[in-house]
């Protein structure tokens, strides 16, 4: 009987699937990044508390003055707003050597500790280098939400892609997601133009349209979508699977429930 | 006989002055077979209806005019943006008219489904052989309509103006500018001059709204009138044959299968359109030429010709101070007619390699032709790849891959993959077909042992039921022709004998490998000996 059952395909693939659970849980279960820098003994000079994270997190790879070391780059010239986007994204420190750092879902420092880390980095630089921005630069609230969708269609789309969903760059790199970026972290990757993205400086892109470009990209993650499910946002490609495989595969269920004979 | 309702006496009365109760006798009790493969065609049909009407709701509101206007209608993020009047008419369908948005994703729906129903049917009619004769011209007519519907299809993603649109749209002029000689002239001639240009839009808008569908309505009703005229095809099964149709009538069981089918094509295509969202237009922003987003991607239906594009190396000739632009050109205009050739010229090639005359109203099941089967399996995975290719850099971003990798990776797959299948499929049509003639000969297994007198275990073998029996004594087993002579008795050279030769060789590739089925004799032998209850050949009871 139980072996007759277990002949049936649906009935083995649901063995399958449920031998598959346990394993593919734990795996979704197991830890995903290092656990988080500790904070013992903290000084109270933050110049001095940045170094010493600095030295402990960095130096390995950017070298002991931020100079960079054997083709890993210097973070001195990105400066504050340097660190304080590719340490507030979780890209750095890096979890393995690859094409490029990706975003981690959490930083692996606090706030005060990813300040203090760029407050020593700009101490090393000449003053000229990007300083974090203010909470009155990122302010988008009252940009101008028609220009930021031109310039982001014209500066940002062709490697973020219209919706700000990333896209595919050369030989495994690509350009991330914009959904999780905070308007900070924007506005400091507009100024420092980490990896393949090019730099805008206050010169090509004043304050005010960096500004209208993030007011965009907060529209943009909002979640309502005049049409109903966005399928990601993706274009042509995942409508295209949708249809095939949802709405056509409906139409040919239904053709076969009218074309069944009567019994 | 005087009818006494009102619709009896309308009906006659009507006929009395135009006679059609023949007709529509004849008509409503014309018989189809029933098969849900049969009804393909009809969500391609009900689709096209549904085209037709949501059609006509749009051109109410859309201007197709690249007239520069500046938006000021309700969708905040592009106001006061400079547009043309096709795009700024198509977010003012999309916001501001009652039902708009509703209508064009309904539109764009049916699309996506009117052009992938009559790929899938036409991959139902050449599995099946249906294509055969006395069906050649419903091949041609159907792979017409397949290729038309594919140009109006691009055509209406080209005509809101938008920013993926206007993408596609430039990649077109590309396509022309790369044939040689004539390739700007006629780039000059379809654009009205520079790209973009303002002729464009409007006469993109004729060709979508009037020139192709007046082709369609034309094309249709001779393929559907051509289905009732040369009868519906049948697959084989108990006391079908190849001179009659089993099936019902038409009235009243398949107007009511036909147009409750019709309801539930119409259904699904409104519960998308209201529920999922396609062509977010508003997203993709006016089409500015400097301006172009990552993911551009065509609809389904062009995504072959764009992954092919994407794949082929960056080959240019330089002759006579000319540039010959192999790369696009290879993939985007020889490549799609080679296929279509191919795809037009089937029916003649399989028949001349057949050298069979007669019409052909039986289907056949899939495995009984290995090499057609494999031929089509190893197609549809050739335009796969390309297809899939089409969304690399999709995959690269989904799958964290180098896209550069996966070009290449997709280079040696266009090649080895449809080799592949085709061995694949051909090997498991010719199993299936062992599978059959030991059903014929031996029974079904029951499942069942029995033990014998002196200890022997054999397994109950049942008789076929008459649908089994009808349906897998249907192989035809065609042999391969054999090449004549060099020169007859008399010692006369054979007419046209290179010609035969390869006629031979050709038919050897088609039906050289081949299962011989069972004869009629031998599987009403077998089948008589299981209903006895004796198992026939006794191979199991063999000591």
């Amino acid at each position: 009987m139980t072996a007759a059952r277990l002949r049936r395909p649906a009935a083995t693939l649901a063995l399958l699937v449920l031998s598959a659970a346990p394993a593919v849980s734990a795996y979704a279960a197991a830890p995903t990044s290092a656990s988080a820098v500790r904070t013992a003994n903290q000084p109270s000079d933050p110049l001095v508390w940045g170094k010493m994270l600095y030295q402990e997190g960095c130096a390995s790879c950017h070298g002991l003055t931020g100079q960079g070391l054997n083709g890993v780059p210097s973070v001195v010239a990105k400066g504050a707003a340097g660190v304080d986007f590719e340490v507030s994204t979780g890209r750095m420190p890096l979890a393995t050597i690859t094409d490029q750092a990706l975003r981690r879902p959490h930083s692996l420092y606090t706030e005060d500790q990813t300040a203090a880390m760029a407050a020593y980095v700009a101490s090393l630089g000449q003053g000229s280098e990007p300083a974090i921005p203010t909470v009155a630069q990122v302010d988008w609230k009252r940009a101008d939400l028609a220009m930021g969708g031109e310039l982001f269609r014209t500066n940002c789309a062709q490697c973020h892609s219209f919706a700000g969903q990333g896209g595919a760059l050369t030989l495994g790199k690509q350009a991330p997601n914009l959904m999780q970026a905070t308007p900070t972290q924007i506005y400091e990757a507009m100024l420092i133009g980490p990896n393949n993205m090019p730099q805008f400086s206050d010169a090509t892109l004043p304050p005010a349209q960096k500004q209208a470009v993030i007011r965009y990209i907060e529209f943009l993650k909002q979640p309502d979508n005049p049409g109903g499910l966005n399928l990601g946002r993706l274009g042509p490609v995942s409508e295209g699977l949708f249809g095939w495989v949802a709405g056509f595969g409906l139409l040919v269920v239904i053709a076969v429930w009218i074309g069944v004979k009567a019994k | 006989m005087t009818p006494t309702t009102p619709l009896g006496r309308t009906a006659v009365a009507l006929d009395q002055r135009f006679g059609g109760a023949k007709f529509m006798k004849k008509t409503f009790n014309k018989v189809f077979p029933d098969h849900w493969s049969f009804m393909l065609g009809e969500i391609a049909l009900y689709s096209f209806i549904v085209l037709l009407l949501s059609g006509v709701y749009l051109t109410l509101w859309f201007k197709p005019s690249m007239t520069e206007v500046v938006y000021n209608g309700s969708y905040m993020p592009l106001h006061g943006v400079k547009m043309s009047e096709a795009y700024a008419s198509t977010l003012n369908i999309s916001f501001d008219v009652r039902g708009g948005l509703l209508m064009r994703q309904i539109h764009h729906w049916a699309a996506l489904f009117f052009v992938a129903s009559i790929s899938v049917h036409m991959l139902r009619v050449f599995f099946t052989g249906a294509f055969r004769k006395p069906r050649e011209l419903q091949w041609i007519i159907g792979l017409v309509l397949l290729v038309l519907a594919v140009i109006e299809g691009f055509a209406g993603y080209s005509l809101p103006d938008d920013l993926l649109s206007g993408t596609g749209l430039r990649i077109s002029q590309a396509l022309m500018q790369a044939s040689p000689v004539f390739g700007s002239w006629m780039a000059f001639f379809v654009f009205g001059g520079e790209f973009p240009g303002l002729d464009f839009i409007p006469r993109l808008y004729m060709v979508h709204v009037l020139l192709i569908p007046l082709i369609f309505l034309g094309l249709i009703g001779a393929h559907v009138g051509m289905v009732a005229y040369q009868k519906h095809t049948q697959y084989p099964g108990p006391g079908r044959t190849n001179r009659n149709v089993v099936g019902f009538p038409l009235l009243p069981v398949y107007i009511a299968k036909a147009g409750g089918f019709f309801f539930a094509v119409f259904g699904v295509i409104i519960l998308l359109g209201g529920l999922v969202t396609i062509n977010p237009v508003w997203l993709f922003g006016p089409y500015v030429p400097d301006q172009v987003s990552a993911g551009s991607q065509p609809d389904w239906y062009m995504g072959f010709l764009d992954g092919a594009v994407r794949m082929m190396p960056n080959w240019e000739l330089h002759l006579w101070d000319h540039t010959l632009s192999l790369n696009i050109m290879i993939p985007g205009m020889i490549l799609p007619v080679v296929m279509l050739a191919v795809v037009g010229a089937y029916p003649w090639l399989e028949a001349w390699a057949t050298r069979r005359t007669g019409e052909h109203h039986l289907l056949d099941r899939p495995r009984n032709v290995p090499t057609r089967t494999a031929l089509g399996a190893a197609f549809l995975s050739f335009y796969l790849v390309l297809f899939i290719e089409s969304g690399n850099d999709l995959i690269a971003a989904a799958f964290h891959l180098s896209i550069n990798q996966i070009t290449i990776a997709f280079r040696v797959m266009i090649f080895l993959v449809p080799v592949f299948v085709f061995w694949l499929t051909k090997r498991i049509a010719l199993s299936l077909q062992r599978r059959d003639v030991d059903r014929l000969l031996h029974g079904n297994e029951s499942g069942r042992l029995l033990r014998l007198p002196h200890g022997e275990f054999i397994e109950v073998h049942a008789p076929l039921n008459e649908r089994d029996l009808a349906r897998l004594s249907a192989n035809p087993g065609l042999a391969p022709i054999e090449a004549p002579a060099a020169t007859d008795d008399a010692g006369h050279p054979t007419p046209g004998l290179r010609v035969k030769r390869l006629q031979a060789r050709v038919s050897h590739f088609f039906y050289g490998d081949r299962i011989v089925p069972p004869s009629v004799e031998e599987i009403e032998a077998a089948q008589a000996q299981l209903q006895s209850g004796h198992e026939p050949h006794g191979e199991l009871t063999q000591h």
